[in-house]
């Protein structure tokens, strides 16, 4: 499959090999490295390199955003074939300009976040950006710590503006200069963020509830 | 509950008018209840006399917390939750997740399993393009299109029970492959099928395709440009329509779409009338694609060597497919445990959904039901 | 007294010429009684229909297959609970549908179903009958306005826009066919009923083949103009459930939404006859002259009994259809009477006296019915209009058309 043309094969391109034993392969800061790290036994494994880890990615863009920003982009990997960059929050509105107009990313597929509630800056806050131009797919990924509040990219696409405000609805992540940041998918009121990790899985806002659909019982 | 205007805020309203006869600005509420909708979907109109000024949808009414739900089961346990989304191409979420996971773990189905995936993810394009055809035919008056399309598709939910015993929401797939080889007579009824459509299909474009009445309500209506898609994050039929020739199965392949041979359909204008042929031309290239799968399907285990505890190595992945209504894309983080991390679910109907308010700008009421329906948007996609 | 009544009875006019006030009420009430019964049918007729042209059954369960499906539907309107808003005006709100059950009914009072058969015969039949037709807006503005709601103030505005502009061409597609009767051997026109027909029989043509393409043109103006004016798809914006307002009688419920229906179908008939006797020849056998003689003259009385003969095979193919079931035994005993019914009908009608009676009034039923069928053709085939549309179609569209058929038509008369 022709995904990214200007990247490396990666060590997973290979033809894969048909056990699927999960080998460990670290990333980076993520915490609960599993337990069960035992190598396979499986012969084919043991002559196979240690399967899918990032490997650093070298192209033009990114000598170029490292040249201009040097610490500021923190990672520059690909892993499984797809591109990622890691940034400081700082520069990352600067940067999705630039990947906009300089660099043909004219498609924003996605916008999301996931919560790390263990470590300093609790979210990961995730681009997803395609160009067109290029048939080439982007992640773009910077830390935020609870509370603050980020740059919002309506003004480079317009398609995160619902993307936001979900981002905003689920983990609560402010988007400074959104023109409408307000609930989405939950009702306007509610209280709490459900996708952060301290929310739980049946856990309503059941004063929302009790007050709007009349259940006792808050659930 | 709360006060309309509110929710109107960033269409620029200035200050509240002090009577409803001073203004000439109406605000109509499309309710969560509503034949046309498609679903529980809300729709505030401004109007202007019958001009529409500006929209304002609110979503939510079918929020499940799926993607919750995903952090608290394995990740074979969450395969059926999938299905549950876009609930019409169920077939379809179902491979796109089982690929994502897929590509996580480093595995790659047998090529015998990508055929049948093939199939019956194109049967279920299929399916999703004549129940989006009979409803929006529905919404604009016709009413004889919806039956004549829902009978031809009890002949694909057929076959799909015959094959996993689920008609809607199939949970074909499993992650590694299929789990169910193809039944007895299962490429007979599939070829029975290829025969048994085309001439359905050109049955509903007599009824529709020239009807002065069918141009007249979907020439010029719901026009979008390219780069207004591109800008929105617009995919699927409504981006091929207003020009720009893109579609997954061949910008990224996945599954066995390299073997293929299939066209894209594209239209000039971006109005409702190209969507729904760009539509209709994806039925009859679907067609092409099962016809080409179901005589060449190769012998050959259906699924690959996986672990029965998946524990995918720590890292991440975004995985899309060309879902019938546009980009469906998984991103799925693990941790190294059996449940995933993170499960994003790119819903192509939510990110269409937004283009609404520029789709309709100034046409007419009549034109919103029409664009609604035009965008092919399931609820239960839009929501999760 | 009785001299009164029987004195009618020689004369070969119709009750309101001669004046003789008991025969005209008694043909009023069989009207009445006639049209009632159409309705019915025709509510029977389009669901029936309509759910064959979507490849299903509709009613089977409630008569065998469905006769008694309008009586049910009646017995439940008329037992609902009579639902006015608080805000509406009582009187207004009462009075509107039967305005337009009245302006729809009155239509009928010069309809001739045969040289004598019509309640009478207004020497100015035309303009009285596009005159009341007209009182329908009324009660639909009325209707709308009484609801004091303002998705029925819009719907009903919409409803009596639309079918205020398809007048026009209705009346200019109507004068073209009047003047065709002015091409007689006297010279004079007419704008009584009966005598646009006799003028047909006189001038040996349908006016629907008169000045061909012409007189096709006018008839389908007048045609696609009465569709619109009985708010019937495509052209049904304001009474359509899918389109935001939801009509001018979203707030009636019960027999007074059911007299809205009736006031519906009954306009439709109306102006289905209307059509028929202008350009189709009202009572006229097909072919009274080219196929003349007493050879074919009794083959073409014959069909009436014909017909009804073939409606009974019909009914009785079903009853032989039906399954064989105990729980379809009333079912089948009813259907089996039904079909008896009609072949009863079939055979009295091939008596000589009623065979000749029953001539005109059969023709002009079997053509009027072949339009009530198109209307429910209509219904099952097209989307709907846009009402902008509806109204360009209205006023660009067959309003110059018409005026075109109209000025050409007197053009060709003058000069033929």
């Amino acid at each position: 499959m022709a995904e990214e043309p200007k990247s490396p094969t990666p060590p997973s391109g290979e033809p894969k090999p048909p056990a699927g034993q999960p080998i460990p392969g670290s990333v980076q800061s993520t915490p609960a490295q599993k337990p069960a790290e035992k190598a396979p036994e499986k012969a084919a494994a043991a002559t196979k390199p240690a399967g899918p880890t990032p490997v650093p990615w070298e192209s033009p863009l990114v000598a170029k955003l490292k040249a201009q920003y040097g610490s500021g982009v923190r990672e520059a990997n690909t892993y499984l074939g797809q591109n990622y960059l890691v940034l400081e929050p700082s520069i990352t509105n600067e940067v999705l300009q630039i990947l906009r107009d300089e660099e043909e990313f004219d498609y924003c597929v996605d916008v999301t976040a996931a919560h790390y509630p263990k470590r300093e800056k609790q979210f990961d806050l995730i681009w997803i950006l395609y160009s067109f131009a290029r048939n080439q797919r982007l992640r773009v990924k910077t830390m935020l710590a609870d509370g603050e509040s980020f740059p919002s990219s309506v003004a480079i696409w317009p398609t995160t503006n619902w993307l936001e405000r979900e981002v905003f609805d689920m983990f609560g992540i402010k988007f400074d200069g959104h023109p409408d940041l307000k609930r989405i998918l939950l009702p306007e009121g509610w209280k709490g963020y459900p996708l952060r990790k301290d929310y739980g899985i049946i856990q309503q806002d059941e004063e929302w509830v009790k007050t709007n659909l009349g259940i006792e019982s808050g659930q | 509950m709360t006060d309309p205007t509110t929710y109107l805020s960033h269409l620029e309203l200035g200050e509240p008018d002090k009577t409803f006869l001073d203004s000439n600005e109406l605000i109509i509420n499309m309710g969560p209840q509503h034949p046309a909708t498609h679903g529980v979907l809300r729709v505030i109109l401004k109007l202007d006399g019958e001009k529409v000024l500006g929209t304002e949808c609110v979503i939510g009414y079918l929020h499940r917390g799926v993607e919750k739900i995903a952090e608290n089961r394995t990740y074979t346990m969450f395969n059926p939750y999938v299905d549950r989304m876009d609930y019409v191409a169920a077939v379809s979420n179902g491979l796109g997740y089982c690929e994502a996971v897929e590509k996580l773990l480093n595995i790659q189905a047998p090529p015998r399993a990508n055929y049948i995936r093939v199939i019956l993810t194109e049967l279920n394009r299929m399916a999703s393009h004549q129940l989006w055809l009979g409803t929006h035919a529905l919404d604009i008056g016709a009413m004889t299109p919806l039956f004549y399309t829902f009978r031809d598709r009890e002949e694909i939910l057929k076959i799909f029970e015959k094959y996993c015993g689920a008609r809607l929401t199939t949970h074909a797939f499993r992650i590694g492959g299929c789990q169910y080889e193809t039944y007895e007579g299962f490429e007979r009824d599939v070829k029975k099928f290829l025969d048994f459509v085309p001439p359905r299909i050109d049955e509903y474009e007599e009824l529709l395709t020239t009807n002065r009445i069918w141009l007249e309500r979907t020439r010029n209506v719901g026009k979008i440009s390219a780069a207004d898609c591109k800008a929105l994050g617009v995919t699927g039929p409504v981006l091929r329509a207003s020009g720009v020739k893109w579609d997954i199965r061949k910008a990224q392949p996945y599954a066995a779409y390299p073997e293929f041979q299939f066209e894209i359909p594209t239209g000039a204008n971006g109005d409702t009338y190209d969507r729904y042929m760009v539509r209709m031309q994806e039925m009859r290239q679907s067609l092409r694609i099962i016809r080409q799968a179901v005589e060449g399907i190769p012998e050959g285990p259906i699924m690959a060597k996986v672990p029965k505890v998946m524990k995918p190595p720590v890292g991440e992945v975004y995985h899309s497919i060309e879902a019938p209504k546009g980009e469906l894309g998984y991103f799925v983080v693990s941790d190294g445990s059996t449940q995933p991390y993170r499960v994003r679910v790119r819903p192509p109907s939510f990110v269409n959904l937004q283009a609404l308010d520029v789709m309709v700008r100034g046409q007419l009421v009549a034109d919103v039901i029409a664009v609604i329906g035009t965008l092919d948007i399931v609820l239960g996609e839009v929501d999760r | 007294m009785l001299e009164y009544i029987t004195s009618y009875l020689g004369m070969n006019t119709t009750p309101g010429q001669a004046g003789n006030v008991f025969w005209a009420v008694v043909y009023i009430l069989v009207v009445f009684g006639g049209v009632s019964v159409a309705v019915i049918a025709m509510n029977w007729l389009e669901r029936k229909a309509l759910a064959h042209f979507q490849i299903r059954l509709g009613p089977m369960r409630v008569g065998p297959h469905g006769l008694l499906q309008p009586i049910a539907d009646a017995v439940k309107l008329l037992t609902k609970e009579d639902i006015i808003p608080d805000e509406a005006d009582h009187f207004v709100f009462w009075i509107a549908p039967l305005i337009i059950l009245c302006a729809s009914f009155t239509v009928y009072i010069v309809i001739p179903f045969g040289p004598t058969h019509a309640i009478t015969d207004l020497n100015i039949g035309v303009l009285f009958m596009l005159g009341v037709s007209s009182l329908s807006v009324l009660g639909v503005v009325m209707a709308g306005w009484a609801s004091n709601s303002h998705y029925p103030l819009i719907g009903s505005l919409r409803s009596s826009a639309q079918m205020i502009s398809y007048e026009i061409a209705m009346g200019m597609a109507v004068v073209s066919a009047i003047l065709m009767t002015s091409l007689n051997k006297s010279g004079t026109g007419t704008l009584s009923m009966i005598g646009i027909v006799e003028a047909q029989q006189q001038q040996q043509v349908w006016f629907l083949f008169k000045f061909f393409p012409l007189g096709f043109v006018a008839f389908a103006i007048f045609a696609i103009a009465m569709v619109a004016e009985t708010n019937r798809a495509p052209f049904d914006l304001p009474e359509a459930e899918s389109e935001l307002t939801a009509g001018f009688h979203t707030e009636y419920s019960g027999l007074r939404w059911s007299l809205f229906m009736l006031g519906e179908y009954t306009a439709m008939i109306a102006v289905s006859s209307i059509a028929v006797t202008l350009w189709l020849g009202g009572w006229l056998r097909p072919f009274p002259n080219t196929l003349t003689g007493p050879t074919w003259d009794l083959v073409f009385s014959l069909l009436p009994g014909f017909t009804f003969l073939a409606l009974a095979l019909i009914a009785f193919v079903g009853v032989i259809r039906m399954p064989k079931h105990p729980y379809f035994k009333i079912q089948t005993a009813g259907l089996a009477g039904f079909a008896a019914v009609l072949g009863l009908v079939g055979i009295v009608l091939f008596i000589p006296p009623v065979r000749d009676r029953i001539q005109d009034i059969f023709w002009f039923v079997a053509k009027v019915a072949v339009f009530m069928y198109l209307y429910i053709w209509y219904r099952a085939t097209f989307p709907r209009y846009r009402f902008d549309q509806l109204m360009k179609v209205g006023w660009k569209v067959l309003l110059p058309i018409a005026i075109g058929v109209l000025i050409l038509t007197a053009i060709l008369g003058v000069v033929l």
